[in-house]
């Protein structure tokens, strides 16, 4: 869908050269390959799915018309199977075939009734769908997100304006190494003081895009010139909606042409006059737009905007002061990265301001370069100060009322001249600067709005991670609002360069010096990583030369230090390396000799285009195959349909470019494949019986182009539903198939999408069924949780080594070896999706959310031929990997596909101190061909600081990371060991931590169990986790519901996974509208999440819990009726329906409310979750109440026992 | 001493234990090669390499697991040797070996065809570890029964 006039081809951009296009022309070009499909609109919102309303009536009139063809299909069909086995001759219509004896090819009679009714079901039902959003959930949700946050951000808009007078304090500094980070001073109203800042740099200054406005009226005055957008969007890598680009006022759509044609093209298109060698112009005016947005939202003044967005992390300061704003109540959105960063960007800016006055000021002081510190290699001294307490004058700071202590980091940090006269160091906050004080002081009010907006300080947010809490006493520990990830204790410069906590995030934000510490703080050290992430910006960099450390091939990144204009040094294994000529000028402000202003090195998230260097061979086209089971089981289950008119509807939107090619395989007892070639009047199907050796029937066609088979592609997918309606063939010969698909796709790799319905029957691969159905609620062991067969691990291998993933659908009702299946996608990087009693009619639930859930694969980005990488610093190791991908080297996994929602995680191990370093870093680097056929690299890199005393280990605990990464353990030692075992460890886990915490902090001799707050969740969620279907034991569970669990585990990403563990839980009956969140134009209510506790239910209320994949609404027995008639549209609860799957739209305000929220819930992920309402009698009753996690089952302990349990056990 | 049969034995034993300190050696470098594989990224178009690399180290894998049996067996035969040729004292010092070796094989991973490591979890920092120690030990353990086998 790329909007014409836009320029596609990369070719102008990739020379990286000076010529400058003429003042007005932005400096990016625009990069191929990206697909972020931005489409979402308001109208996503108002028309809730109206495909399923006529879904069913469309699967009713299948069976009508489906008799004439089933005959004419079937006769056929029979007819090669039963002569097969002997049968010499090949039919008329057969192509030659190599091994004609076995093989049948039968052109299906495709008559003209046979297509006739089928294409008219599709006409009928299909082309409703298709003006359906095209977009998967999460945009249109975070789009709310932001767009709702608009009115709330009226005070930041008016804080900001008190800032002008600030800025005639800071228009004195001119060190002469004020450097990079002071663009990306946050106030964005008092840009024309920075605006003079950077002019102090001698040289530097014409070149500094924030310097170029000299004046604080010509950067008002001239604020879109294409540079700054362009410069905007590079400054913050966040996760910003694009879509909430749309609900900008109208009038700056006027003025950024591009940033709205961009809006509905895929990412990469862009104006057609901006050729550079940067990609995605279009997001930098999202960025930009961004920053405007709130303030003028807000406030009455649009005026206000023009000095907004100057400088570059505006947005990001906007961001943060919103979150702070909001307090807790708008970070709840997964996508809202910046926001949740809860030092005040108030508090922030003074410091900026203090350290550059005091790099001006106390221009003698002895502390060395504070880039050097950062590193930390050459200065062990100042960087052992880290944790120890603040120096005198920083003490002093703390004692003041704003909350201004400073982290303990900062000493180190001390501004000071560089060495060389270089401009390439982090200004930091000193403490000590006298300056600092008279600036902050005339502001008081300000400091202290974004005081109590919950900007704390950093440490006193350590602090609080640290307040014990008694577990016993205390019980309402749970937020009311999603729980947000800790921040790492850095400074604040670094704090803005570093990966958004989405992508990236370390179970302990405070890395201990020592593996000896880490043992004792028994918390496990790992990485969540989500690296292909949807991101709605990102900056992509075209260049010839990629900077890459020469000796650990470390990705040049903000946290390398620049030893002068020449030389750099890595920071994961201080190497110093020469700055190539070609990064020496900065496409940015196209200046020359800026190194540390390149994009590369302000952004912690960014894209290459890669050279050739970096391909083994020609990247490979989009090549999907799908492989169908079409035994009499799936027929009977009826998602044939439902597949063939999801990809109808998404053919187009299929990704991929004009070489994209697909293919399809169904099978039985035999295999079919389906000649699709061009200029063929119809499919015709070849069968092939020998299934103990299988083999193509043809050597090509089998793949077809899928723009110039498009018609007999669709010819087949409107045929296949009726094709096996009468079949009779039970058997399965899935591995034989998958064999096939192998040989199919082995010459380009690509995906397969696998759809099975039943136990593998037949040929190699073949499963029997080992579920004993009494075993399943047995206490003690559960047998079978490994893979019977090797066959499957042994196919994704070979898979993988092509750079084939499969994508494992089942869709069965009886047990079908999930533990064996999974195997073929866990090793070739695939998904699985387990849909338990699928059936089209039966199970409405089961079929919306395959429905569902077949778009957003369909229209999901995809990576091909993949590999990551992943970096730490000297002396920190990668133990483990937890995912669905194949290890090919200590630090490198081996994805054949990659998509955008899956998750890694990773285990470290310290093998060397790291006492002679304040910071490390890791670093994920995922190479991949984009659908588009361009190669790839998306750099991630996190910094985090390190410490030497236990208590900071505690404080800085991610306790929601550390929950996913010890699931992940404990489904590799069930695996490996067994259950119990792993529910012990996991158990043991919570002791081991608290009493450790406990010994840490001996003074606290209170009896009960004492958490540290950053841990006071962490027993409620092992708990969660030893309920999950997964790990828990006496509760019956299907074998292959608890191997499903256990695959989401390994290869979610964390907030799915939290959702899955601990689902949210909230009251919907009286939602009101305080606190509520305006998305575009609906007002979304944030009802707080409530204990997962029966005592929170009551009889009249509503209650929606929220368990990632799916939503339940129970509603209670003598819940209101104005609700249940309002919102539900029934007069009472008796009339409600069973299987009731939606909300019916009415015009009352409580039903808007509610499906206002229940929209935003969904469209807040990837997969939309399906909505199951459930009333007081009805079989999801049971799951409902099972997930309530705080209360007692027959098989499990309550949250109270459990803390009376660990209570006992920490005092042994 | 005359030639006997246990002579015999013996120096068949130490031909064996030299080929076994081969195999172990093998093992050990085999397991060497993976773990330290990642430090020679200089030419990224090798390590970036996705197809080549790859299978290349799933061969170097494989090649460590066919080794497995032979050394499994060999040490099998010179055992039963020595029981035919009734020299309790060697074939004692055998034995844990042996029965080590038949615990192995019983907890191997689910695989159609014989060998002891899986490609896909022979990364894990853990196995990865437990299998150099066991190549160093066995190696230690070979070299001392050499020198046994030599003088005894």
């Amino acid at each position: 869908m790329s909007v014409p006039g836009f320029n596609p081809s990369p070719a102008a951009g990739l020379s990286r050269h000076p010529t400058p296009n003429g003042g007005a022309a932005p400096l990016y070009q625009n990069g191929p390959g990206q697909t972020y499909p931005l489409m979402q609109s308001q109208a996503g919102y108002g028309a809730p799915h109206p495909h399923y309303n006529s879904a069913p009536g469309h699967y009713a009139q299948m069976p009508k018309k489906a008799p004439p063809v089933n005959n004419q299909y079937g006769m056929n069909y029979y007819q090669n199977n039963n002569q097969q086995p002997m049968q010499t001759t090949a039919r008329p219509e057969m192509a030659p075939v190599f091994r004609a004896p076995q093989v049948h090819s039968s052109r299906p009679p495709v008559s003209s009734q046979v297509v006739g009714p089928t294409s008219n079901v599709s006409m009928s039902s299909a082309s409703p769908l298709h003006t359906g959003p095209p977009q998967p959930g999460s945009y249109p949700a975070s789009a709310g997100y932001y767009g709702g946050s608009m009115p709330l951000v009226g005070p930041a808009g008016t804080s900001a304006q008190g800032f002008p007078p600030l800025s005639a304090l800071a228009t004195v500094p001119s060190a002469p190494n004020s450097a990079y980070p002071t663009v990306s001073f946050p106030s964005a109203p008092g840009s024309s003081q920075y605006g003079t800042l950077p002019s102090s740099q001698t040289s530097a200054a014409s070149h500094n895009l924030v310097g170029t406005g000299p004046t604080p009226s010509s950067v008002s005055t001239a604020p879109r010139a294409p540079l700054q957008q362009v410069s905007l969007g590079h400054s913050v890598t966040s996760s910003w909606p694009s879509s909430a680009a749309v609900s900008a006022p109208p009038s700056y759509s006027g003025n950024f042409p591009g940033t709205i044609a961009a809006i509905n093209s895929k990412a990469n298109t862009v104006p057609p006059s901006s050729a550079n060698h940067l990609d995605q112009s279009c997001q930098p005016p999202w960025n930009r737009t961004f920053g405007a947005v709130h303030p003028t939202a807000g406030s009455p003044a649009p005026g206000r905007l023009a000095t907004v967005t100057p400088t570059p992390p505006v947005s990001a300061s906007l961001a943060q002061h919103e979150g702070m704003q909001y307090g807790n109540v708008a970070n709840s959105s997964a996508s809202s990265a910046p926001a949740p960063l809860s030092s005040s960007s108030d508090d922030e800016d003074d410091d900026d301001e203090g350290a550059d006055s005091s790099s001006t000021t106390s221009s003698a002081s002895p502390v060395p370069n504070n880039y050097e510190a950062l590193e930390g290699g050459s200065y062990p001294d100042t960087s052992s100060k880290l944790p120890p307490g603040p120096p005198v004058s920083q003490a002093s700071k703390v004692a003041k009322p704003f909350g201004y202590g400073y982290p303990s980091l900062q000493p180190a940090y001390q501004q000071t001249p560089a060495p060389c006269s270089h401009p390439t160091n982090f200004q930091s906050f000193n403490p000590s600067s006298p300056g600092y004080q008279q600036d902050s002081k005339p502001y008081p009010t300000m400091n202290q709005l974004s005081a109590d907006l919950g900007g704390l300080s950093l440490p006193a947010l350590q602090l609080e991670a640290l307040r014990p809490v008694n577990l016993m006493q205390d019980r309402n520990i749970l937020p009311s609002t999603e729980v947000q990830a800790p921040l790492p204790n850095l400074s604040t410069d670094l704090k803005k360069a570093n990966c958004s906590s989405d992508s990236f995030r370390c179970t302990l934000t405070n890395i201990p010096q020592t593996q000896a510490l880490l043992n004792k703080a028994k918390l496990p050290l790992g990485l969540l990583l989500h690296p292909f992430r949807d991101l709605t910006q990102l900056p992509v960099i075209t260049s010839n030369t990629i900077v890459r450390c020469r000796s650990c091939r470390t990705y040049i990144n903000p946290f390398v230090s620049f030893l002068d204009q020449r030389r750099w040094k890595c920071n994961l294994c201080y190497r110093v390396n020469d700055v190539p000529e070609e990064f020496m000028y900065n496409p940015l402000t196209r200046s020359y000799g800026e190194p540390h202003k390149r994009p590369e090195v302000q952004n912690s998230t960014v894209e290459f285009i890669a050279s050739s260097d970096y391909m083994l061979r020609p990247p490979q086209p989009a090549v999907y195959l799908f492989v169908l089971d079409v035994s009499h089981n799936a027929v009977e289950a009826g998602y044939l349909n439902v597949l063939c008119q999801s990809l109808l509807e998404n053919l187009d939107k299929l990704p991929g470019d004009t070489r994209t090619r697909v293919g399809f395989i169904t099978f039985d007892s035999t295999i079919h494949f389906y000649n699709l070639q061009e200029g063929l009047s119809q499919p015709q199907m070849l069968v092939v019986s020998d299934i103990e050796d299988v083999f193509l029937p043809t050597p090509d066609s089998l793949l077809v182009n899928l723009k110039e088979s498009k018609e007999l592609v669709k010819d087949l997918l409107n045929a296949l539903p009726c094709m096996f309606t009468n079949t009779r063939e039970t058997h399965s010969a899935l591995g034989p198939a998958l064999q096939a698909a192998f040989k199919l796709m082995s010459a380009t790799g690509g995906r397969v999408s696998v759809f099975q319905t039943q136990l593998p029957s037949l040929g190699a691969g073949l499963l029997h069924s080992r579920e004993d159905p009494n075993q399943r609620s047995s206490a003690k062991v559960v047998q079978h949780l490994g893979p019977a067969t090797d066959f499957y691990k042994k196919l994704a291998l070979d898979c993988s080594g092509q750079q084939i993933a499969v994508d494992l659908f089942l869709l069965s009702s009886q047990y079908s070896d999930l533990a064996s299946l999974a195997c073929v996608s866990k090793y070739s990087a695939g998904s699985i999706f387990y849909y338990p009693s699928f059936h089209h009619v039966h199970n409405p639930v089961q079929a919306e959310k395959f429905q569902k859930d077949l778009r957003r694969y369909f229209t999901r980005k995809i990576g091909f031929e993949a590999v990551m990488r992943i970096r730490c610093t000297k002396g920190l190791s990668i133990h483990t990997f937890h995912g669905n991908f194949f290890v090919r080297s200590t630090d490198l996994l081996s994805l054949a596909n990659v998509n955008p929602d899956s998750g890694f995680a990773v285990q470290m191990s310290i093998e060397e101190s790291l006492a002679d370093t304040a910071l490390v870093c890791f670093q994920a680097a995922l190479l991949y061909t984009s659908s588009k056929g361009k190669r790839r690299i998306r750099v991630h890199t996190l910094c985090l600081p390190v410490v030497s005393q236990l208590n900071d280990v505690f404080a800085g605990a991610d306790v929601q990371a550390i929950t996913c990464l010890l699931a992940n353990m404990a489904v590799d030692r069930a695996i490996s060991s067994n259950l119990s075992d792993s529910r012990d460890a996991l158990v043991n886990a919570v002791v081991d931590s608290l009493s450790a915490y406990r010994s840490a902090t001996s003074s606290l001799q209170q009896s009960g169990v004492i958490a540290p707050y950053s841990l006071r969740l962490f027993p409620l969620y092992v708990l969660a986790l030893l309920k999950q279907k997964a790990l828990r034991t006496g509760t019956s569970t299907r074998l292959d519901d608890r191997v499903f669990a256990m695959c989401e585990f390994k290869c979610q990403p964390l907030q799915q996974i939290m959702r899955m563990i601990h689902p949210n839980f909230y009251r919907i009956d009286n939602l009101t509208d305080e606190g509520a969140l305006h998305v575009n134009d609906s007002i979304v209510p944030q009802p707080p999440i409530l204990q997962l506790s029966a005592e929170r239910l009551t009889r009249e209320g509503a209650f929606l819990m929220d368990c990632g994949s799916v939503l339940y609404l129970w509603v209670g027995k003598s819940c209101d009726v104005t609700f249940i008639s309002d919102v539900l549209g029934y007069p009472n609860h008796a009339s409600i329906p069973q299987n009731m799957t939606q909300i019916p739209e009415l015009e009352t305000p409580s039903s808007e409310r509610t499906r206002s929220f229940i929209t935003w819930l969904q469209e807040n992920r990837s997969f939309n979750p399906v909505l199951c309402i459930v009333k007081d009698d009805t079989s999801a009753k049971t799951n409902f109440f099972q997930l309530l996690i705080e209360d007692r089952t027959e098989a499990a302990l309550s949250y109270y026992e459990f803390l009376l349990h660990i209570q006992q056990q920490i005092s042994k | 001493m005359a030639f006997t049969f246990a002579a015999f034995c013996y120096m068949l034993a130490l031909l064996l234990t030299a080929a076994l300190i081969f195999f172990a050696i093998w093992h050990i470098i085999a397991f060497d090669e993976l773990k330290t594989d990642y430090k020679n990224p200089i030419d990224q178009c090798n390590t970036l390499n996705p197809t080549v690399e790859k299978v290349k180290k799933i061969k170097r894998v494989r090649l460590a697991l066919k080794l497995v049996l032979p050394e499994y067996l060999i040490h099998v035969f010179f055992c039963i040797m020595f029981l035919c040729a009734t020299e309790w004292l060697s074939l004692g010092l055998n034995m844990p070996l042996l029965a080590y070796h038949v615990w192995r094989y019983m907890s191997r991973p689910v695989m159609s065809g014989p060998g002891l490591y899986d490609p896909t979890t022979i990364m894990n920092a853990d196995i990865l570890a437990f299998c150099q120690k066991e190549g160093w030990c066995k190696l230690a353990f070979y070299l001392l029964s050499f020198f046994y086998y030599l003088y005894g």
